[in-house]
């Protein structure tokens, strides 16, 4: 859409809502001053993706949703990615409202926090505070800026330190209805040796025009770990834009498990900034590209402190005509001496009107290190077909074995059985078409 | 099943535009074990993935039926539902797919919707079939054949040809890379299969493997076909004498077709 179209709201909706959400007032300065920023500010730079073209502002940001009164209540969509039984600590989201808000009682104890982000800017003002736009700044560009103005939802997660939460902790957002968004912002503190797992999928309704736009920030303190997992299974009606981003301190790991399973274009950026000595980041992605789909998807790491290890794993498999960008960004700033960045992109074409683009980048400022890269585009093996037939296997079903094969490093790797079942379906669903 | 008949008759093939068999015939019985020796490049393991219906090669002329059924008008797949089974000398590897996944969509395969193999009992045998082939159990949990040493994926063929229980077995060069005691457990395996329902092609290099697998017929093939056939005696003459005095008494030169892709 082009900058002068109408926004479909303006600072005194924003004003209604962040009110109707008793939220204090520095955050609703915060929301105002993004909303004036975003009036001069650029789309986001991406390698070999335009976004002129793409709904980035045509929302109604302030949709509410009724309550679920327990996890049974919410809509099937839902319920499809959750296990009702092992759904003790669950926060879902639909539209502007949020649905439900669970925590286990034993986790509670440990002095954990994890509530939605309007709970969380009342309740917990000060915290939120020290951290809300320490990773991702509300002027990088126009997306974040429309996107700090409309938060809508998320969730605040704060880990003590010492403390390890020893179940995954789980959140579902939902879009539906023409012209919805959602549009959380994702706050996550892992104190100093802390340990913690935050998985969350975003699925949608019925409706067209609709938006989502994501912003995730973890502070990874020393020596905690945390691990981000996130399925995405948008319709083709929503366009989905998500900027996660986290800053590692000394001996802290970061893990992103990232499935990309969106039938609707989308932009995705996830970025480690490996701050502390002898931090590590570890982001593996998969996604299928399908129908006319486009989508642009980044890792990138940041090394600034010495002896930081990082490893990217991006797959892809491309159908019909989807078009899908991949770039890894490895960049060791000056100093960041006995860095260690490897990353991968492969690509596997199903089809000749497909386009599959890997872009590994290394950018280096520091001499004692080491980097490396390994890009691949690639068709199905008629050896490997051949091989599987000759044990009886269709060819249909040979084929899927290979793609589901292929993607099989990331998947296995997710940290929660139902997450990596719901994966494994929405693989099988975007295949059976 | 009790009728298995393999023949093939008069057949050539050919890779690109290279001849490379030209006119075998051979008839296989339920019951039989029939080894295949010769010197390299003479076309031993393009029969066996003609046979099998490797896309890279193209039959010209002659024919291949089993019980009756033609199989060169079947796709891989139907060639292998129908009872062959292809040991292979270089079997493909498979990332993301495990070998117990794998083996059960084959076995699921053959026996069709509605009437899949239980978890328990698919379990079971692999067990039981690993343990004869002196497997360690976290085979059945690795990818298929990604990483295994030559030997582990000769072993693994062998345990897939145990589990999916094919009536007509082709073996190409099981015993290549293999050394005295991963062979003694192939032939352990193999030797558990001899049925009268169930019929053997092995193609070898060596005498060694014939050792531990009795064939019924020995046939030594040169250019393209079969120049001689006899019992297990011939092949231990091969294995003492060589190939020179065949070659001798049937006036053959010494050339050999290129068989390798």
């Amino acid at each position: 859409m082009s900058v002068d179209t109408q926004l479909r709201f303006d600072r005194e909706a924003i004003t209604a809502y962040s009110q109707a959400n008793q939220e204090p007032a520095w955050f609703l300065e915060k929301r105002l001053a993004a909303f004036d920023a975003a009036q001069t500010l650029e789309l986001p730079k991406l390698e070999k993706t335009k976004l002129d073209n793409w709904n980035t502002d045509q929302f109604q940001p302030f949709v509410t949703a009724d309550k679920a009164a327990n996890a049974a209540a919410l809509d099937e969509v839902v319920k499809d990615q959750i296990d009702e039984a092992q759904a003790s600590s669950l926060i879902v989201q639909k539209n502007a409202s949020v649905v439900l808000a669970t925590l286990a009682d034993d986790i509670k104890a440990q002095g954990v926090i994890y509530t939605d982000i309007q709970t969380a800017v009342r309740e917990h003002g000060d915290l939120v505070q020290k951290y809300l736009n320490q990773a991702v700044q509300a002027d990088e560009h126009r997306i974040a800026a429309l996107h700090q103005a409309v938060i809508n939802g998320g969730v605040f997660l704060y880990v003590p330190k010492n403390t390890e939460v020893s179940v995954p902790l789980q959140a579902v957002y939902q879009v539906a209805g023409d012209g919805a968004l959602v549009s959380p912002h994702i706050i996550i503190v892992a104190e100093n040796h802390s340990r913690v797992t935050y998985v969350d999928t975003y699925v949608s309704g019925e409706g067209q025009g609709m938006v989502a736009q994501s912003i995730v920030e973890v502070f990874v303190g020393a020596g905690a770990h945390v691990q981000v997992a996130s399925v995405r299974s948008l319709s083709t009606d929503v366009t989905d834009y998500t900027f996660r981003r986290a800053i590692v301190e000394q001996d802290g790991k970061m893990e992103w498990i990232l499935g990309e399973m969106n039938a609707g274009n989308t932009v995705a950026n996830n970025t480690s900034v490996l701050k502390g000595r002898g931090s590590h980041a570890d982001t593996k992605s998969i996604t299928i590209g399908l129908g006319s789909q486009r989508q642009n998807l980044t890792s990138q790491v940041q090394h600034i402190g010495t002896h930081t290890e990082s490893s990217m794993l991006s797959k892809a498999v491309m159908t019909d005509e989807a078009v899908a960008i991949l770039n890894g960004i490895t960049k060791i700033e000056k100093g960041a001496e006995k860095a260690n960045g490897e990353q991968a992109e492969n690509i596997l074409m199903l089809s000749p009107q497909a386009r599959g683009d890997a872009n590994p980048i290394l950018l280096i400022d520091e001499d004692d290190v080491k980097a490396g890269h390994a890009a691949s585009v690639g068709r199905f093996s008629e050896e490997s077909l051949y091989y599987l037939m000759s044990r009886g296997i269709s060819r249909k079903e040979a084929e899927r074995l290979i793609i589901l094969g292929f993607l099989d490093p990331v998947v296995a790797e997710i940290p929660v059985e139902e997450v990596r079942n719901r994966l494994r379906q929405a693989l099988e669903r975007k295949l059976a078409r | 099943m009790a009728n298995v008949h393999l023949e093939i008759k008069n057949l050539r093939a050919r890779i690109e535009e290279k001849e490379i068999l030209k006119g075998l015939t051979l008839e296989i019985k339920g019951g039989e074990i029939h080894a295949i020796m010769g010197p390299n490049g003479t076309g031993k393991s393009t029969l066996a993935s003609t046979l099998m219906g490797h896309p890279k090669y193209e039959v010209t002329e002659g024919s291949v039926s089993l019980n009756g059924e033609d199989v060169l008008e079947m796709d891989v797949t139907e060639r292998a539902r129908a009872g062959l089974f292809l040991a292979m000398q270089y079997p493909s590897e498979i990332t993301g797919v495990t070998n117990s996944d794998f083996l059960r969509s084959a076995i699921n395969a053959k026996r069709g919707e509605g009437n899949e193999i239980s978890l328990m009992k698919f379990i079971r045998e692999l067990d039981g079939k690993m343990g004869t082939l002196e497997m360690d159990e976290s085979f059945a949990h690795r990818y298929l054949n990604e990483g295994f040493s030559g030997g582990e994926k000769k072993r693994n063929e062998i345990l897939q040809m145990m589990m999916l229980q094919p009536s007509l077995c082709i073996l190409d060069e099981i015993d290549s890379g293999l050394d005295i005691d991963a062979l003694k457990i192939v032939a352990k395996g193999v030797n558990e299969m001899r049925s009268e329902d169930r019929g053997f092609l092995i193609i070898t290099h060596y005498q060694r493997l014939l050792d531990y697998i009795t064939p019924d017929f020995v046939h030594v093939m040169m250019q393209g076909r079969i120049v001689k056939s006899g019992g297990p005696e011939l092949a231990a003459r091969l294995e003492a004498e060589g190939y020179d005095w065949i070659k001798a008494e049937l006036g053959i030169e010494d050339e050999t077709v290129n068989a390798n892709l």
